[in-house]
């Protein structure tokens, strides 16, 4: 299988605007996802997970390396990649609907068309009946569902997912990772998933890519082997703990050498 | 059921109360001689003199003036002030180029050029239509101007993400990110807009409501100089009213009462 999207040897470098020093924070990132896998990549916070994603986006420019999509080198942002916010980013002043036609507005949709592909995707995140509500009528997770829903409406390759869940509480968290999964599993799409917390990976994902802590370094690739459709459940399998220990130690003792240094 | 509605009303029933009481005690200074009413004047006297002036065509003819003066150089300082405060918020070489002057216009009160645009203008309108706009647009520029620079980043980068142009970043972003900045602007400069005219009036003038006031000060007219405050009281209320009305149907995605 030819792999959808392939990030090779890619290097980032800051140059700090105080001191003007040179900070590495991509190190020679090399890695794939093929087509309809769900990609979770984890790591310490300060790692660069969601700077990494930034230039897969195309929103950030690599130092060096490269991101192809589909066989094409891509360096600015396209429709053939949508990005899920971590803090939901809604424009405040739009409705749900017209949230989730703004990517379409953006490659010249015509708005009755808009409208009506965006509240397909509306009522697939389970949000319809509020579709004239604006954003701050909306609980965090029914503002992530916007997020998302604003995100696959433009039928992208790859769904590029940035913590969307981390500013939510415990039980709504478990509850949109659940939902992420129906919703993945009906759309259908590449994910490249970032994140934190170990267990949401788990939980998601085909696999998992450990980063290193700064510089970002692909640490280790570690694949899911646990059938679908997965329920909460699965958080008790002994397979899920030995994935989350070995993954969890991975990290920890990178987070130690570099409390350390 | 009666508390409740009680309870609901209490702002406006104190304030009623409040109005009232003064507006009392202020006849019956007058009456009573607690102070001279060729000083004070008094409520009463005040409503007799509006009614004369209400049959009086030059009364009329002076309102026409000021408000036109009024609308006017407030039109143009809108007409001005946001496409202005948006291309300096907008494009850095505009701030660059245009910050100076505009944070010198801010630091000077714009009456002092009444002379000025007397000696360009006349004593005419276009004086007091200069003196208005240079008063009102200032405002309406650092508002706009802040509005812009405050749009916050993750909007744009959403904006950036979906491949937005730069017209439409623009439309869908920044403009109504920016609105009730404008709107805080537009209510600032009402203000500015009214003193230009009064001062404009009252420094040189052949008409208009400020100048019958500083005619009727002369005089010792102290009722018909009431009243011209009273109407420029009005006016002030009636303009911040109206922006507010429209500026509500730009705000219904903000909830209820929220401060920014």
């Amino acid at each position: 299988m030819t792999p959808k999207l392939v990030a090779k040897d890619v290097c980032l470098e800051y140059r700090q605007p105080r001191t003007g020093d040179r900070l590495l924070a991509l190190d020679r990132i090399s890695l794939s996802v093929n087509e309809g896998e769900f990609v979770s990549i984890v790591g310490p916070s300060g790692c660069g997970k969601t700077t990494f994603l930034s230039v897969v986006d195309g929103l950030l420019p690599a130092t060096s390396g490269e991101i192809i999509v589909d066989g094409l080198r891509v360096n600015k942002p396209g429709p053939d990649r949508a990005v899920v916010f971590q803090d939901a980013s809604l424009l405040p002043w739009r409705t749900v609907l017209r949230n989730v036609c703004y990517g379409l507005e953006c490659i010249g949709v015509r708005a009755a068309e808009a409208r009506e592909r965006a509240m397909k995707f509306v009522q697939m995140v389970g949000l319809d009946g509020f579709e004239n509500s604006y954003p701050y009528e909306l609980s965090g997770g029914m503002q992530q569902r916007v997020n998302l829903a604003r995100a696959l409406v433009m039928d992208p390759k790859i769904l590029l997912m940035d913590e969307p869940f981390a500013a939510l509480d415990a039980q709504t968290r478990e509850y949109m990772q659940e939902e992420l999964l129906r919703i993945w599993e009906q759309a259908n799409k590449t994910v490249l998933f970032i994140t934190h917390q170990i267990d949401e990976a788990i939980f998601l994902s085909d696999r998992v890519i450990v980063f290193s802590a700064r510089p970002g370094r692909v640490r280790e690739h570690v694949t899911v082997d646990i059938e679908r459709p997965r329920s909460l459940k699965l958080k008790r399998d002994p397979r899920f703990h030995a994935l989350e220990d070995r993954i969890w130690s991975l990290i920890h003792d990178d987070a130690l050498v570099q409390a350390r240094s | 059921m009666q508390g409740d509605a009680l309870q609901r009303y209490t702002p406006q029933l104190v304030g009623a109360a409040a109005l009232l009481a003064f507006v009392s005690f202020w006849e019956a200074a007058a009456t009573y001689k607690l102070a001279d009413p060729m000083f004070i004047s008094s409520p009463s006297r005040i409503a007799s003199v509006a009614a004369e002036m209400w049959e009086d065509p030059d009364f009329w003819r002076d309102v026409k003036v000021s408000s036109t003066e009024f609308i006017w150089g407030y039109l143009a300082a809108i007409a001005v002030g946001i496409p202005l405060g948006l291309a300096i918020g907008w494009y850095k070489r505009v701030q660059y180029a245009l910050g100076p002057f505009i944070d010198v216009l801010n630091a000077v009160p714009r009456v002092t050029f009444m002379p000025i645009m007397v000696l360009w203008f006349g004593i005419g309108i276009w004086s007091k239509f200069a003196v208005v706009f240079l008063g009102a647009v200032i405002p309406i520029i650092l508002s706009t101007y802040a509005g812009v620079r405050t749009n916050e980043a993750r909007y744009l980068r959403v904006a950036k993400s979906f491949g937005a142009s730069q017209m439409k970043t623009f439309k869908s972003i920044i403009l109504p990110g920016t609105a009730p900045y404008i709107f805080t602007g537009l209510k600032y400069a009402s203000g500015r807009a009214l003193l230009g005219v009064v001062v404009g009036e009252l420094y040189a003038a052949t008409a208009g409501v400020g100048h019958m006031i500083a005619q009727a000060g002369n005089a010792f007219e102290t009722d018909r100089v009431f009243f011209g405050v009273l109407l420029f009281t009005f006016t002030g209320l009636v303009v911040t009213t109206i922006l507010a009305r429209i500026e509500k149907r730009f705000d219904r995605w903000r909830p209820e009462g929220a401060v920014r």
